[in-house]
């Protein structure tokens, strides 16, 4: 059974040896940097970017929505609207016009997070510049993960660290609400300060976790490990077999 | 053909199937398999178990192991380096920890060397794309550590031994065990934020293969959050890193040990010469080979270098004749194709089910035997469902969660999920998503000991690209637990190993002496190890490139 063979039609490496059968072949024009190629539809900007003949060395990371290196802008023609998107999580469209933002020469404070001060000033006395916001909203709008980016922003503002930790939270750190902010505002650094402080400072370590680690101390498991780890694998196999499951 | 959200209009037929049992499948499972059953699914239709697929290794100190095609293929390789090239008299970076791979355990190693007492300008991180570009950023589902109340570390230890098919290395698997708690705890004091219930506990899953509730997680960005913050913590601490400057070879001294490595700056192709006390080596999993053509999770720089650059310099290699498959990869719509459906949406109650909705599979059996199942129903029982771009898959019942749980668990769990399909028009919510194993974890690698010292002196190595941890076959939550582990156990033990080291005349001798070794076992290869960045332009284009 070749199971891969037949089931392989969508793997990167055989994007291009896929025959003109298999896929409704509409071809479309997206310009990369103003340049007009023939691609594919339905692949993704990033697909259609390498389909292209571009190699990535910058602005690709995951491959997969998690990383914010394929931070992309672009514009479709006729328009005046500058969008942004994904390159890997965005279907490229016939006449988009598009650039990648690979890098964001962003402001990020150095601290220790130890010696910091968790009060309602601690995120303004690192980033004094999001005091600047003149609430465009731009971020926002910018923002491929639809985060409320303004709102953390405001709320670290406010010294509201839970708030601006809670909304920034799925934050890919692409930079794309940088870019566009007319306050020179490092929106992500100011998230992550925000998450690190009420992660640190605002919701305790469960007391399960600590009382764990005082019995570890005390040794209470080393017996027991000291026995697992020498048992031969007939015994080992006898008592995996039988442990009782938490969940069926 | 008619689309209908999102789904062709025959796919929504199945669809409809798959809603009209909903409902008598809530709170019904069939039964997690028996050993024998397990054995017997493992051998038909697990991609491992195809013998053809695999070869035995020519070269080396693991000449005659097994391995797959695609990871002979690169350990038979022609170094790319050209050695006569290279000038070692003059060194670009004199240091005394050298970091290969700037993902999750080369920034955890990075911060506990500097805590042991390296200074920070004493340490490099040299990495490929962006410092965190890696497989950490990706993990979705979670981290385990036993700190419940009717857990405790012996039985996580039978749980990864089990699932290893008691093939680990007994005394790694319990420092991984042993060490866990202590790594949620250091993450808490760097304000890692896990989710808590009301009373302030940690939320805890279960996972495939598991038998207690142990998941910690971050919604279903749990590898972001973690990385990000220990990211965070290495640039706080002014740890140096050089970015797009993969290493491509590492460097011995005239006694032996290894003493640095050749960078290349991917944009200006110069080469560095990188002199270091020890290195470690994290430079993750191996996913962009695609073994047997499978569609892959994992980051766009996971090409096996660290295995490569290992062996050049002798290090020995176990279990990586097995592979770990996701049974859960996208397998619609194309544009995500093999990439990586959270295991926490099986873990949170959404039940595989085939073409007619019906069950056919526990939702929690380990990795490897969840996948075959999904291969043995859409391949012997043809029970799967063929998109127009000619992917089969079977569906995972997505809209059960909220069924189960409550309106609104999607949203407050499974954001990055939902966002993936989302984006091309599919409600996670409202719909299944279509599934298909996929490639994802390189559960062998590079030899360690306790100390993650490799057999060669001087290079120590942590994270998904070492092996004995796992044994053969991973289990949910126990890797991102590995690169923390293993990392910081890295850091602190070099700081320790580089006290006593004195590095002598830097030589590439070795990367000679291999390409002798591949010329007298009569290998002639026409590919190029490291592979660094794996080429996904098309063939045709390539043919009519010219080099200026
Ligand atoms: C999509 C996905 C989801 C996952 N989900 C989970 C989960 O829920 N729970 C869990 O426990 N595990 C999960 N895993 C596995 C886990 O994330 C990884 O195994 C683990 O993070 C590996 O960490 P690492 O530091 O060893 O490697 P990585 O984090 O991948 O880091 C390796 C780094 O080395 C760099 N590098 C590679 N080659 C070179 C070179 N030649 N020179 C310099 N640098 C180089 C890479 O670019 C990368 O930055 C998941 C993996 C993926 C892909
Ligand atoms: S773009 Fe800048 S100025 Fe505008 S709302 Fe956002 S943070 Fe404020
Ligand atoms: S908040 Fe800014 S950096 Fe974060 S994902 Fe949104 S646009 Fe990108
Ligand atoms: S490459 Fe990581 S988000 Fe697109």
């Amino acid at each position: 059974m070749k199971i891969m063979e037949k089931n392989s039609s969508a793997t990167e490496k055989e994007m291009k040896e896929k025959k003109p059968a298999e896929v409704e072949q509409a071809f479309i024009s997206v310009y990369i940097m103003g340049k007009e190629h023939r691609v594919p539809f339905g692949l993704t900007i990033m697909k259609a970017m390498e389909y292209a003949g571009y190699r990535f060395v910058r602005g690709a990371g995951c491959r997969a929505g998690f990383c914010g290196a394929c931070a992309t802008i672009y514009r479709m023609k006729g328009d005046y609207k500058l969008e942004t998107a994904l390159a890997c999580q965005t279907t490229a469209l016939d006449g988009m016009y598009l650039t990648q933002i690979p890098f964001m020469p962003a402001n990020k404070s150095v601290y220790d997070i130890e010696k910091l001060n968790p009060d309602i000033n601690s995120i303004l006395h690192l980033y004094p510049e999001i005091a600047r916001c003149v609430s465009c909203n731009m971020c926002t709008r910018s923002c491929p993960q639809d985060l409320e980016v303004m709102d953390y922003i405001q709320a670290a503002l406010r010294g509201d660290t839970e708030e601006a930790a809670r909304l920034s939270f799925d934050c890919i750190q692409c930079g794309l609400c940088t870019v566009r902010c007319m306050a020179e505002i490092s929106h992500y650094h100011v998230g992550q300060l925000a998450r690190r402080l009420y992660g640190k400072y605002y919701s305790p370590t469960p007391r399960h976790l600590t009382e764990r680690l005082e019995e570890m101390d005390e040794g209470k498991y080393d017996e027991a490990m000291d026995e697992l780890v020498v048992m031969d694998k007939e015994n080992l196999k006898k008592k995996y077999w039988k442990r009782d499951m938490e969940v069926k | 053909m008619e689309i209908i959200d999102g789904y062709p209009d025959f796919m929504m037929e199945s669809i409809k199937k798959v809603e009209r049992t909903r409902k008598s499948r809530i709170g019904r499972n069939l039964p997690r398999m028996s050993s024998d059953q397990r054995e017997v699914i493992l051998s038909k239709f697990h991609p491992d178990y195809k013998e053809h697929e695999k070869k035995k290794l020519q070269i080396g100190p693991n000449k005659g192991y097994r391995m797959p095609l695609e990871m002979i293929s690169l350990l038979e390789a022609e170094p790319f380096l050209d050695t006569s090239k290279v000038d070692l008299s003059r060194v670009d970076y004199d240091v005394d920890v050298l970091i290969i791979g700037g993902g999750g355990g080369g920034t955890v190693a990075s911060i506990w060397a500097n805590m042991s007492g390296v200074p920070a300008d004493r340490i490099l991180i040299s990495t490929k794309l962006r410092h965190g570009d890696s497989n950490s950023m990706m993990a979705q589902g979670g981290i385990q550590a036993a700190d419940g109340p009717i857990d405790n570390p012996p039985i996580h230890y039978l749980d990864i031994i089990g699932g290893g098919h008691f093939a680990n290395k007994p005394k790694l698997a319990r420092i991984l065990a042993m060490q866990a708690p202590k790594i949620i705890k250091w993450h808490e004091s760097l304000g890692v934020m896990y989710d808590k219930d009301k009373e302030g506990n940690f939320v805890e899953r279960p996972g495939g293969g598991t038998s207690r509730k142990r998941m910690h997680s971050s919604k279903d960005y749990t590898g972001m959050e973690i990385l990000r913050v220990v990211r965070d913590e290495s640039i706080n601490r002014k740890i140096p890193v050089l970015e797009f400057s993969p290493a491509i070879e590492l460097l011995k001294d005239d006694m032996g040990q290894v003493a640095g490595a050749i960078l290349m700056n991917l944009e200006t192709n110069q080469y560095y010469i990188v002199k270091a006390k020890v290195v470690i080596m994290a430079t993750g999993g191996w996913g962009r080979l695609h073994i047997q053509n499978f569609a892959t999770t994992n980051h766009y720089g996971a090409t096996a270098d660290g295995l490569v650059m290992a062996y050049h310099v002798g290090a020995k290699l176990r279990d990586l004749d097995s592979v770990q498959y996701h049974p859960t990869g996208a397998a619609y719509p194309e544009q995500i194709v093999g990439l990586l459906i959270t295991e926490k949406v099986r873990t949170m109650g959404a039940q595989p089910v085939n073409m007619n909705g019906e069950l056919f599979v526990n939702p929690l059996e380990p990795r490897d035997v969840e996948a075959s199942a999904f291969i043995r129903e859409c391949y012997e029982r043809e029970m799967g469902i063929t998109t127009p771009t000619g992917m089969t898959g079977v569906w995972l019942d997505s809209p059960m969660i909220d069924i189960v749980q409550g309106e609104g668990t999607i949203h407050a769990n499974l954001d990055a999920m939902y966002r993936m399909f989302q984006r091309f028009g599919i409600d996670m919510t409202k719909h299944p998503m279509l599934v298909f194993p996929t490639l994802h974890y390189q559960n062998g690698g590079v030899e360690i000991n306790e100390h993650c010292q490799t057999s060669v002196k001087g290079l120590f190595a942590a994270g998904e690209v070492t092996g004995g941890v796992h044994g053969k076959n991973r289990l949910m939550g126990n890797s991102l637990l590995d690169y923390n582990v293993f990392g910081k156990i890295a850091g602190i033990n070099v700081a320790e190993y580089i006290k006593n080291v004195k590095i002598g005349k830097l030589t590439l001798d070795h990367v000679d002496k291999y390409r002798n070794i591949l010329r007298d076992a009569n290998i002639k290869s026409k590919v190029k190890a490291p592979m660094i960045l794996p080429e996904y332009r098309e063939e045709n284009l390539m043919k009519r490139t010219i080099k200026v």
